[in-house]
């Protein structure tokens, strides 16, 4: 355990210019312990950068994931969404054994089986997103055109939303995430007519059934009416622009190296170098808790950093190289522990068919501007690009 | 090399399905199944790797 008082770091902000992950988490992992910063609000709390130390943290049964706890980090605002504590059945934020009755009734929808039966929806809307985009000339806004579109419809399909709905499930989930083009009250708006949209439709499958998974869920009675809402909401929130951002970043990834395409490998490589969701398993002690060494206290903030975690050398090789060939997958881009990620396969199968039928379909893609120009996202919780401009 | 799983443990995050397919499987319920409790030495890295890649520490895997 380490005596002296470490020194504070400024808060992890991504900063423009500035490559991501960040060099200054390379020094983070070296030093002994954990590591110090303040969050924009003043609470200090402990950042975690190794990977066997955010493993560790995120199966901790003395670290808590619930928001509501004392000294719990919150960074952002929800987007719009009302938090947990307006919203029941907000399940990423319970810890076991609370949070195990959601997952569990969830858990069905999403194995590897089921995730495979659905690919031939996902390519069919991924067909229907080029033929739209072809047919529109011969360059596109990736990411407003295909990234953020591909993972809204196949929720869509999976929720049974009518297909008359989609444009306008489509377009108010694009708003709610699109933080540079939407205005807060266009964000408010829109996270407010998906909520009473998607009350709506559980009311509508609670009376006339379907083939889909609101109907299965309602089916096996654990799960409330009320609930419903914000189990679908939290789908459509963790399944959205996480999926958009890492087709986003991987397309560019491929057209950097492309020896690289047609490797399905390229995916789970994707996941681990550019690892988007860096900020966002947030935890708070609930008790004394020892990790790597270092005492974090009952009442404070943990933030283990994902990006961190998959850029240490100890745990892969040449960590800042993209190399799908590699045979680590031990990356915790999905987060690790009860809370890690549920629609997992969902998205690998996602990345998967986009990838393959983007460069098989568009053999001549390229950037529409030079690379060091893409806008990527420093401003919101999420790593990212706001525009993917292309041409063919 | 003998394999046990805790399904009580499982969050079905399909990581050991996705890692050794012959040697796990997932149930109706998504939860861990495993195939063959004595896998051949063919799949013993992939199934080492399955239970290290386990989000909710849910395989042990002993070596005989």
């Amino acid at each position: 355990m380490t005596g002296t008082e470490p020194k504070t770091v400024p808060f992890p902000l991504r900063v423009p210019g500035e490559p991501f992950p960040p060099p200054r988490y390379e020094e983070y992992r070296r030093r002994e312990g954990l590591v110090p910063t303040q969050l924009p609000n003043g609470n200090r709390v402990w950042l975690v950068t190794r990977h066997t130390e955010v493993r560790a943290v995120l199966t901790s049964k003395k670290i808590s994931a619930n928001p509501d706890r004392e000294g719990f980090p919150h960074i952002s605002d929800t987007m719009g969404v009302p938090r947990q504590e307006q919203i029941p059945g907000w399940f990423v934020g319970l810890d076991s054994p609370e949070h195990d009755r959601f997952r569990k009734a969830l858990i069905p929808e999403f194995t590897v089986r089921r995730v495979r039966a659905m690919r031939p929806a996902i390519e069919r809307t991924v067909d229907e997103l080029i033929d739209t985009m072809l047919a529109a000339g011969n360059s596109a806004d990736l990411v407003a055109d295909f990234a953020l579109p591909v993972p809204s419809l196949v929720i869509s399909t999976l929720l049974g939303i009518p297909p008359v709905d989609r444009d306008f499930f489509e377009s108010r989930t694009r708003t709610l995430v699109s933080i540079r083009t939407s205005t807060e009250q266009q964000r408010d708006t829109a996270a407010k007519e998906l909520l009473r949209y998607i009350n709506r439709l559980v009311g509508i499958k609670a009376q006339w059934p379907g083939d889909d998974l609101i109907t299965r869920l309602l089916a096996t009675g654990s799960i409330s009416v009320q609930e419903m809402t914000g189990v679908l909401m939290l789908l459509l929130i963790a399944g959205h622009e996480t999926t958009a951002n890492n087709i986003a970043l991987g397309v560019v990834t491929l057209l950097l190296n492309p020896q690289w395409v047609g490797d399905q490998r390229a995916v789970e490589e994707t996941l681990r170098f550019h690892s988007v969701a860096d900020l966002v398993s947030l935890r708070v002690a609930v008790e004394d808790v020892e990790i790597g060494g270092h005492l974090i206290r009952a009442g404070e903030g943990v933030i283990p950093l994902a990006a961190a975690a998959n850029h240490d050398e100890s745990a892969f090789a040449c960590p800042h190289a993209f190399d799908p060939a590699r045979t680590e997958r031990h990356h915790v881009a999905f987060g690790y522990g009860v809370h890690q990620c549920l629609g997992q396969n969902l998205v690998r199968t996602e990345m998967e068919i986009v990838y393959r039928r983007l460069f098989e379909r568009i053999p001549t893609l390229e950037l529409a501007v030079p690379v060091e120009e893409l806008p990527l996202k420093y401003d919101g919780v999420l790593y990212g690009l706001h525009e993917l401009p292309v041409r063919w | 090399m003998r394999i046990t799983v805790d399904s009580d443990r499982c969050v079905g995050a399909g990581q050991c399905v996705l890692s050794a397919p012959d040697v796990f499987d997932q149930d109706e319920d998504g939860l861990v199944v495993v195939l063959d409790p004595r896998p051949a030495p063919g799949e013993h890295d992939v199934v080492q790797q399955a239970g290290d890649l386990c989000p909710a520490h849910a395989i042990t895997v002993n070596e005989d």
